[in-house]
């Protein structure tokens, strides 16, 4: 009997049990597959340096990117504005994708909607769809705001968004006066992080009117940061240094909203009220550089506001936020940020020992890459292997004028434009003590052995990281536990043979 | 809690009352009650959805490279086009299967020719001839690659067909290029049909020509083929495992853990087993058709369902296999039983609202009903007119019909009937747990699973107990703000 209802077993153990494993064996027989030798033969070949420089040769294949397209970035911006649906005009399987993927990191719900655009709209273009989308949307809904951009469908056959719009509310989808700021989103140009900006940079155009008078304020941008709750500890910290501010947008409770027996659609926690008045601010600052790019042209240009790109992650990057900060306004850092930042360092200098000289492979978007970095560089950790898909020569250059300032940076390349295929010829080729990076980090870890610190988007297959802030002080001691930790998790692994490596399989580490 | 049809149909009346007039006669169309006596659900269906409204359906790529194609194993599938379709479905469904990945498998891998714009204004042909180059260089023992198009590739007039056609000669594998556009069709509905037609085209009308020798094959009286179960969490294999049990030999599963030899040797069975009728019925037609290989959908989920289907496969074949069929469910009927006797107490009388894809809607109804439970609501995100016929069936007279149900819709049909339990996907997974309800996926298992065969059953009602008992929504409640 294959199930013993007191211990039922499902596919993790099921499977291993003796008759499915004399199933698989039967099965074989129909496969046609290759022969374990064979298959163990160039299993090896993957792992040499010949396999690499042919791996490093390819032009025109993509094997395991580490980016997502335009979109996906647009509508994670757009979750951060009060009462905002997200409305993607094109094909309708991109937002069941974005919908999805976004739920499956988060575990929280998401809302957007399409404009559903079948062949005849491929003919004729997607007005009507827009035109009896923005209505179905806005009467089922309710939104304060539509926010639009598109897929690569609408963007191949040349859809006018500004148009579109138009004519739809002089057809009476929505109100004359209802905002519904748009942005061209296509996913052959960028990232998901371009589509970040472009969104923003959409919403802030079509709400940001003509300056009034100076609020006091101070705008700050967090970027494609999926550690969401960086924006509470944000808020937190501006708040303690009593810095008026706006975050534009701060979508924590959009991916971390209460259960309290109520489904709450819109939960974007910056107010349309305030980012009208952000014109009126005393300048912007982005925690990320290039998810904002064309954000902070427009403020600058059209808003005549001073912006800047502070990184708030790790010790020097914090110090360097808050330092500026306080140039900037005025106000001095309080004694609470002082005592959070030697709490930060007192964790580090007492993890130092199992992470100094500890060499590691990262990957991930360009500013999430910087930030840490930056601080493995200050925990005295190695990089070696640096790849970003979405990588930038802006990015670059800032990165190797970082590992140029430490010694501990000097052996690191970056590999911008590379994927994660690439990334396992180099942890063969070049092993290294860590890997950190998302849940696809996983199958590297599978095949290569190198432990995964999980850090990143999307991570699947943890539970609850997201809502751990990495910013700041005490978001570094976040960042010091999911490492230290896994550092120390992997030593347990290795040494937990009885009578063997248990001798190193201690108490006290 | 019980409605009268009366009752039934206000409920609807009051939903619909939310939308534009234009949208809500479309809409009123897609939702209804069952009546006794009736063979339809009087719904309509396969209809374009409608803008704006938060429908769950996804399109023709997901269909295609998601669902028909991506877990034959031993190819490459390449997401031709922009990064992101690839990207969003990239080892997100559990296909599950037995190899080295990246050596000979490849399954949980995403292969892109991510295009950037001057492939779209240039043309992408050029850069697809080059990526298969490429991967012969890096991944020899493929053993095939299907082109699984993005909107662009159609838009654009890029003529995937010659390139599939000269780089197969090259590289002696089989190039599949399939016109999967996400703007084709209403939903992914129109992708497995794609899929399935260069199934035929492209590999069957080459495969029928090879001798079987030639693909390691001697044909037995007892040959099936498993058509249309994709193994999630291993559900092919539950199910595989009692069809060996009474006799049969399972000569191919297409595409859940298989590979292409399979899908060649799928043609050379005595009967097909088809079980995701919506996604793959396509080809067995054209394998009846052609090839005169009868066909029939059966029901692996729950024992009674069970039962029946191993005695309607059986009555195909002889006594002999037969006979054993009556031993095997035999067999099995005490650990159903055991089972039930330990779940279904707890479960009794608790009612579901049901919203899946393919045939799930209908064929999960009777697992429900072996533990007590009461599918009170179904629909599908992509169903057809016959799935509507085929699922008066399963259900009872009353049962509330939602076809492409949009989000708004949904949520108040379970605010209104107040289910004990929502079964659906990863989408609506969150917004009802937030409204204290309990809820199973039932694409993915929610990671758990099989959920086929006996061996699935008591994994279905482990997980059912413990997605209704969970003493986690008890506490959603906050003390001193209830009454």
């Amino acid at each position: 009997m294959s199930q013993n209802v007191e211990q039922i077993k499902d596919h993790s153990r099921l499977f291993q049990q003796s008759e499915y494993q004399e199933l698989f064996a039967r099965k074989r027989e129909f496969e046609n597959c290759h022969s374990p030798e064979e298959v163990q033969r160039v299993a090896e070949w993957t792992k040499g340096w010949e396999y690499r420089e042919k791996n490093f040769s390819r032009e025109a294949l993509t094997v395991n990117p580490a980016k997502a397209c335009q979109p996906l970035g647009a509508i994670f911006a757009a979750a951060g504005f009060e009462g905002t649906l997200p409305f993607v005009h094109g094909s309708q399987g991109c937002v069941a994708y974005f919908r999805t993927h976004l739920t499956r990191h988060f575990k929280e719900p998401f809302s957007a909607v399409s404009s559903s655009m079948t062949e005849d709209a491929a003919v004729f273009g997607g007005l009507k769809n827009m035109i009896e989308g923005l209505a179905n949307a806005y009467a089922l809904y309710k939104p304060k705001m539509i926010a639009l951009c598109t897929t690569c469908m609408a963007e191949v056959i040349g859809d006018d968004l500004g148009a579109f719009i138009t004519t739809s509310k002089k057809e009476g989808s929505v109100p004359q006066d209802f905002p519904v700021p748009y942005a061209h989103t296509p996913s052959f140009v960028g990232s998901h992080i371009t589509g970040y900006d472009n969104m923003l940079k959409g919403i802030l155009s079509e709400l940001g009117g003509a300056k009034t008078a100076q609020n006091g304020k101070w705008n700050f941008i967090p970027g494609f940061d999926t550690y969401v709750t960086n924006n509470r500890e944000l808020d937190r910290i501006l708040n303690l240094m009593d810095i008026p501010h706006t975050i534009l947008a701060d979508n924590s409770d959009s991916f971390d909203s209460p259960n309290e027996g109520e489904f709450v659609m819109y939960n974007g926690k910056t107010t349309l009220a305030e980012t009208k008045d952000a014109v009126n601010a005393e300048g912007a600052i982005a925690l990320q550089a290039y998810s904002t790019e064309k954000t902070r042209a427009f403020i600058e240009s059209d808003w005549g506001q001073p912006t800047y790109v502070l990184r708030p992650f790790g010790i020097r990057g914090t110090d360097a936020f808050l330092m500026k900060l306080s140039e900037l306004t005025g106000k001095p850092i309080p004694r609470q940020l002082e005592i959070e930042r030697g709490r930060a360092v007192d964790a580090m200098t007492d993890s130092q020992a199992w992470l100094h000289g500890k060499r590691f492979a990262i990957y991930g978007d360009p500013d999430l890459v910087l930030g840490l970095l930056s601080f493995s560089l200050e925990m005295g950790m190695e990089p070696v292997h640096i790849v970003v898909t979405n990588s930038n020569e802006g990015f670059e250059a800032e990165a190797k004028a970082l590992l140029d300032s430490y010694p501990n940076g000097k052996e690191a390349t970056i590999w911008g434009g590379k994927d994660l295929w690439h990334l396992r010829s180099l942890l063969f080729t070049e092993p290294v003590d860590l890997l950190i990076g998302n849940s696809y980090g996983k199958f590297l870890w599978r095949d290569t052995h190198t432990p995964l610190v999980r850090i990143g988007y999307p991570i699947f297959d943890r539970h609850h990281l997201h809502r751990y802030p990495t910013l700041g002080y005490q978001g570094a001691i976040n960042l010091l536990n999911w490492i230290v930790n896994t550092v120390l998790d992997e030593l347990d692994r290795q040494t937990i043979t009885i009578g063997k490596t248990d001798i190193s399989f201690d108490l006290i580490r | 809690m019980t409605f009268t049809q009366e009752e039934k149909r206000q409920i609807i009346k009051e939903v619909l009352e939310a939308y534009p007039e234009k949208s809500r006669k479309k809409r009123e169309k897609h939702l209804n009650i069952t009546e006794e006596g009736k063979s339809d659900c009087g719904v309509k269906s396969n209809i374009k959805s409608v803008p704006g409204v938060m429908t769950t359906r996804g399109c023709a790529f997901a269909g295609a490279k998601g669902v028909v194609w991506g877990p034959v194993k031993d190819m490459i599938h390449l997401s031709h086009g922009p990064i992101g379709c690839g990207y969003y479905s990239w080892a997100g469904r559990r296909n599950y299967y037995i190899g080295t990945t990246g050596i000979d498998t490849f399954g949980t891998m995403q292969f892109t020719s991510d295009y950037q714009e001057r492939d779209i204004v240039f043309g992408g042909d050029k850069k697809l001839a080059k990526v298969i180059d490429e991967m012969e260089t890096l991944f020899p023992l493929s053993q095939g690659i299907t082109i699984e198009s993005e909107c662009p590739v159609g838009l654009i007039g890029d003529d995937i067909e010659a390139v599939a056609k000269k780089k197969a000669k090259e590289i002696g594998k089989s190039v599949v290029p399939v016109r999967c556009e996400g703007f084709r069709g209403v939903s992914q509905s129109l992708g497995h049909h794609i899929a399935n037609d260069t199934v035929r085209d492209w590999v069957f009308a080459k495969s029928d020509k090879v001798p079987d020798e030639e693909l390691g094959f001697t044909p037995s009286p007892y040959d099936v083929s498993v058509i249309g179960d994709y193994n999630i969490g291993g559900d092919a294999w539950s199910s595989r495992i009692l069809l060996e049990e009474i006799g049969l030999r399972v000569i191919a599963q297409f595409s859940g853990d298989g590979t292409l030899n399979e899908v060649k040797l799928s043609h050379r069975a005595k009967l097909n087993l088809i079980h995701c009728y919506r996604s793959m019925n396509y080809l067995c037609r054209h394998m009846e058709e052609k090839y005169g290989i009868p066909w029939l959908e059966y029901n692996f989920f729950g024992p009674t369902y069970i039962a029946k289907s191993l005695r309607t496969i059986a009555a195909r074949f002889d006594e002999t296999i037969q006979a054993k069929a009556e031993e095997v469910i035999a067999k099995y009927q005490a650990q159903a039983d055991a089972v039930i006797a330990k779940y279904r107490p707890r479960l009794e009388g608790k009612r579901v609202l049901l919203m899946v894809g393919g045939l799930r809607p209908r064929h999960v109804i009777p697992a429900f009903r072996d533990l007590g439970m009461e599918v009170i609501g179904t629909g599908y995100e992509f169903g057809h007119n016959d799935d509507y016929k085929l699922t008066t069936e399963y259900t009872d007279p009353g049962t509330v019909i939602y076809d492409d149900v949009t989000a708004y819709e949904f949520e108040e049909f379970a605010r209104k009937l107040k289910p004990d339990l929502i079964a659906s996907g990863i989408k609506e997974k969150y917004v009802f747990q937030k409204m204290a309800l309990p809820f199973r996926q039932m694409h993915s298992w929610d990671y758990s699973g099989p959920y086929h065969g006996y061996d699935g059953f008591a994994i279905f009602a482990r997980d059912m107990d413990l997605a209704l008992n969970s003493p986690t929504w008890g506490l959603v409640n906050t003390p001193w703000k209830t009454v």
